[in-house]
């Protein structure tokens, strides 16, 4: 065990876990920030993608040990009242279907289009097909994504 | 209103009857049968809510609550079920307040989300509860004003009477009106009055979606709560022998590390009871990460099961079911499937004399298709909270059907109905497994045992090797052509692991003078259950290859061939129990004909696949494009047509078939899980291929049959002819035709 200041959110939290944890389960079990969820464990579904800094990070994989004072984002700190562009365009799209993968998927396009916000297509599915939907919403991830970017 | 030619009025619980002049005259049964909270007739309710019905709950400051009843698991009844009572209430939709009901069969019906039923059973009770909510409403407010109540219109909320002026809203006699007897006859609006109902509206759920609200049950949390993780045999037919936990119990956070059986030698399961393991090696801890980890360091001897008996009591009768000993593979099942096939299988339709038709044939075409065990995959992993003490138990979790489970938790923790309290939590996905009640028994057990609140969590891995699988198929289809290549028989042969998928009394059947179908099924270990539309996901996804094939033998186009086909059934149809309906099924292929633009030569770049399917009361036809890029053939684009009747959410429902679309390319390609001496040997989406975004069409076109029949279902009817869509388009790409799935493998 071993206490960890983070960043989450834009504020400091402490919590004292073995230096191994995930964050997936430092956010879900320690923070109390469950819209950052568990799908694989393995880095395979994107369920669980957070941004460090500025990038798109599968937080099963994360070790807390290794976060250090970098800037922690979950889906609760992407807005205060869910309107990030990216949120909205996936209301106005009425993307989800069960809605579990969709913080996830939600996560992944913020950095995309942080990082390039005039993605193509191909660029879109090359960042969004690390983000499995099993209710097979990718039709509605890739308007919305595309609506998203030409707001931004 | 037409005539609805669905089984729902069968199964209705309510009387109806035509007015003279239009509209519908309920008589209820349904609503007067439902218990209030009070006895006398007055209601016992929290002070500041007046309840009218089970469903809808108005505030005194006009505040519209409406229920759902059904577990959501991705369907979006959250927004299509109080739709519907909505636009019979007269409620403006935007300020309605939605949330999920409590688990209660008697006030909120049978809250089942499974068999595509979900809109299709609640569509009249719902809507008749909103008409009798309104009507109660006015007759309080001819009771208040003292006027004719036939005098008092509605509008979004409001009730008015014009000659005198008055008006008020619902809020204000919503008190007044709870005290009134609910009428015995409501009359429910014509489909053509609509306007909440028909009209897209955006998921009630899709805000606290976006922002990761705890809706799901893996984000239940409480006071004390522990978690627990099952440890399950690597293998199916293995079972726990002794474990060693000392290494376990050292680890932090870690409470418990205990074995038990789930049932007792003799138990009588009920039909959805699964146990794929009888004996529970748990570990429970403070969080789920330590339980994780200390998991691993169990030392576990399993050992290999002997023959077992089960009895179950499903909804077929009571059955006793032979388990047998033994570690399977996938390579000794495919040639036990093979030395099957060809002996005497069960009869389960004849229709003339196909012996003789195929002995008398001038040209024969048999082909074979194989589809392997398919993982539901729910992308959150079972789980479920249990808090069990002596004297009651809450449970708390994602399940389709709460009111299936209850008998079996009341029977194993020996508590009556009453003293058990069911929470349905929001569901990530179910595809059928979450009907099942393995889960919810054990957590409920686990509970029991440790005395304490306590939430089981599968692993993915926990999740994809317990079983309750889509079996292994295999089918054999056969058909006669006469010099003059007439379809003159066909034969249908199939069987599975543990269960065979023919729908005998499905299409051709009826448009065939000489028809055979038989099954035949291999007992297993490996267990299996419903996944989305059960038998038909194999059923439809290879019948819909073998027509193309017959098409293209008999040279027609294949459209044109299934029309020819249905024209036939309809003239003169052959044999009895025909399930499907002639006129609608040919309605979604012509619909897809005009929309794909089947004969238009611009389309002549893609190879173009067709398929369509009747299951779960609905129609649904595909057209799947495709194109190539570096050699390798991909799906660009998709049109489908569908015919559910009355389509209540246009948007959500357009959604949910592009699901289905997506979900029938991905299993139809990349589905699939194999076994080798009794180990699933994909325990992790790393090693199970799930369709991602690339992989998926670029668009997908739905369009429905506009009619007023009541809705007969969607979540199912759109999935099984995707696979054979695909395999038609595979072979315009690649010239050779797929017959074993996942099609990938043999590109
Ligand atoms: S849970 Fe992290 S990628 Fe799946
Ligand atoms: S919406 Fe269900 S998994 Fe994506």
């Amino acid at each position: 065990m071993a206490i960890f200041t983070l960043n989450v959110n834009g504020k400091k939290q402490q919590v004292n876990v073995d230096p191994a944890t995930p964050m997936l389960w430092v956010l879900r079990e320690h923070l109390n920030l469950v819209g950052t969820k568990y799908g694989c464990g393995v880095a395979q579904c994107g369920a669980c993608t957070i941004h460090l800094g500025d990038s798109a990070i599968r937080s099963c994989q994360l070790p807390v040990s290794a976060v250090g004072d970098k800037a922690v984002t979950t889906i609760e700190g992407l807005s205060e009242n869910g309107d990030h562009p990216v949120q909205k365009a996936w209301i106005e799209h009425d993307v989800a279907q069960c809605g579990y993968c969709q913080t996830g998927q939600i996560m992944t396009a913020v950095a995309l289009l942080k990082a390039n916000p005039n993605a193509t297509d191909t660029q879109i599915e090359a960042a969004m097909s690390g983000n499995i939907c099993r209710c097979g919403t990718y039709v509605r991830i890739k308007e919305a994504v595309r609506a998203a970017a030409s707001h931004q | 209103m037409e005539k609805n030619k669905t089984a729902q009025n069968r199964r209705s619980f309510l009387k109806s009857s035509v007015l003279a002049g239009g509209g519908l005259l309920i008589s209820f049964k349904l609503l007067s049968e439902f218990t209030f909270k009070g006895s006398s007739g007055t209601l016992d309710l929290p002070e500041q809510w007046n309840e009218l019905t089970g469903y809808i709950k108005i505030t005194a400051d006009n505040i519209i609550k409406i229920y759902n009843p059904n577990p959501e698991f991705g369907q979006n009844v959250m927004t299509s079920l109080p739709m519907m009572v909505a636009e019979e209430l007269g409620v403006d939709w935007q300020k309605v307040v939605v949330e999920m009901g409590p688990h209660d069969n008697v006030k909120l019906g049978p809250q089942f989300t499974g068999g595509s039923n979900s809109v299709r059973m609640y569509w009249k009770p719902l809507r008749e509860a909103g008409a009798a909510a309104r009507q109660m409403l006015i007759d309080s407010a001819a009771q208040g004003w003292g006027v004719p109540a036939n005098e008092i219109s509605t509008k979004a909320g409001v009730l008015y009477h014009e000659k005198s002026g008055k008006s008020g809203t619902y809020g204000s006699f919503a008190s007044a009106a709870a005290a009134l007897p609910i009428p015995k006859v409501v009359k429910l609006k014509d489909a053509k009055d609509f306007n909440v109902v028909r009209h897209s509206q955006k998921n009630v759920a899709g805000k606290n979606i976006v922002t990761g609200k705890p809706l799901f049950g893996m984000d239940y949390t409480q006071e004390g709560m522990l978690i627990a993780m099952i440890e399950h045999p690597r293998a199916f037919g293995m079972k726990l022998k002794s474990f060693d936990a000392t290494e376990t119990l050292k680890m932090p956070g870690i409470t418990d590390v205990f074995s038990m059986k789930m049932y007792e030698e003799g138990y009588e399961q009920a039909g959805f009871d699964t146990r794929t393991f009888n004996d529970l090696l748990v570990v429970v801890g403070k969080t789920t990460w330590e339980v994780m980890n200390a998991r691993k360091k169990l030392k576990v001897i399993w050992e290999p099961i002997s023959e077992t008996k089960e009895t179950v009591a499903g909804f077929r009768g009571k059955n006793v079911v032979t388990i047998p000993a033994g570690l399977e593979s996938t390579s000794t099942q495919l040639a036990q499937m093979a030395e099957y096939a060809k002996k005497p299988a069960q009869q389960l339709r004849k229709d003339g004399d196909s012996e003789t038709a195929f002995k008398n044939a001038a040209q024969i075409i048999e082909r074979t298709y194989t589809a392997p065990f398919l993982a539901h995959n729910c992308m959150e992993p079972m789980n479920f909270f249990a808090h069990v003490t002596d004297e009651k138990a809450l449970l708390v979790g994602p399940h389709q059907a709460p009111g299936w489970i209850e008998p079996t938790i009341s029977k194993i923790l020996n508590l009556p109905a009453d003293k058990i309290e069911i929470r349905i939590a929001r569901m990530g996905g179910g595809f059928g497994l979450r009907a099942y009640g393995h889960f919810v028994t054990e957590a409920a057990l686990i509970s029991k045992k440790i005395k304490a609140p306590v939430k089981l969590v599968y692993s993915r891995e926990d999740d994809m090797t317990y079983g309750i699988y889509r079996p292994m198929y295999t089918v054999t289809y056969r058909a006669a052509l006469d010099t003059n290549k007439n379809l003159i028989a066909f034969h249908i042969k199939g069987g599975g692991i543990p269960e065979h998928a023919v729908h005998p009394n499905r299409f051709p059947a009826g448009a065939i003078d000489n028809y055979l179908a038989e099954g035949w099924a291999i007992p297993s270990n490996i267990t299996i259950g419903a996944f989305r539309a059960p038998g038909s996901n194999f059923n439809g996804a290879t019948e819909q290859a073998f027509l193309d094939e017959l098409a293209e033998a008999m040279g027609k186009d294949p459209i044109d061939f299934r029309l020819e086909l249905l024209q036939r059934a309809k003239e003169k149809p052959v044999g009895k129990n025909n399930e499907y309906d002639v006129d609608r099924y040919a309605g979604v292929l012509h619909l897809v004909k005009e929309k794909s633009g089947w004969n238009n030569p611009e389309n002549k770049q893609y190879s173009r696949g067709v398929a369509a399917y009747f299951c779960h009361n609905s129609y649904a036809a595909h057209v799947i494009d495709m194109l190539k890029k570096d050699g390798q053939p991909y799906v660009e684009r998709v049109i489908s047509a569908i015919d559910c009747g009355i389509v209540v959410n246009p948007d959500a429902a357009t959604n949910m078939v592009q699901g289905a679309v997506v979900d029938g390319i991905g299993n139809a390609m990349y589905g699939g899980l194999t076994h080798k001496d009794g180990v699933t040997e994909q325990n992790n989406f790393n090693r199970y291929r799930i369709i991602r975004m690339r992989e998926a069409p670029r668009k997908i076109d739905v369009h429905f049959v506009e009619n007023n029949i009541d809705p007969t279902g969607l979540g199912e009817p759109p999935f099984p002819p995707v696979f054979a869509a695909v395999a038609n388009a595979l072979y315009k790409s690649m010239g050779k035709r797929f017959y074993t799935q996942p099609f990938s493998k043999e590109l």
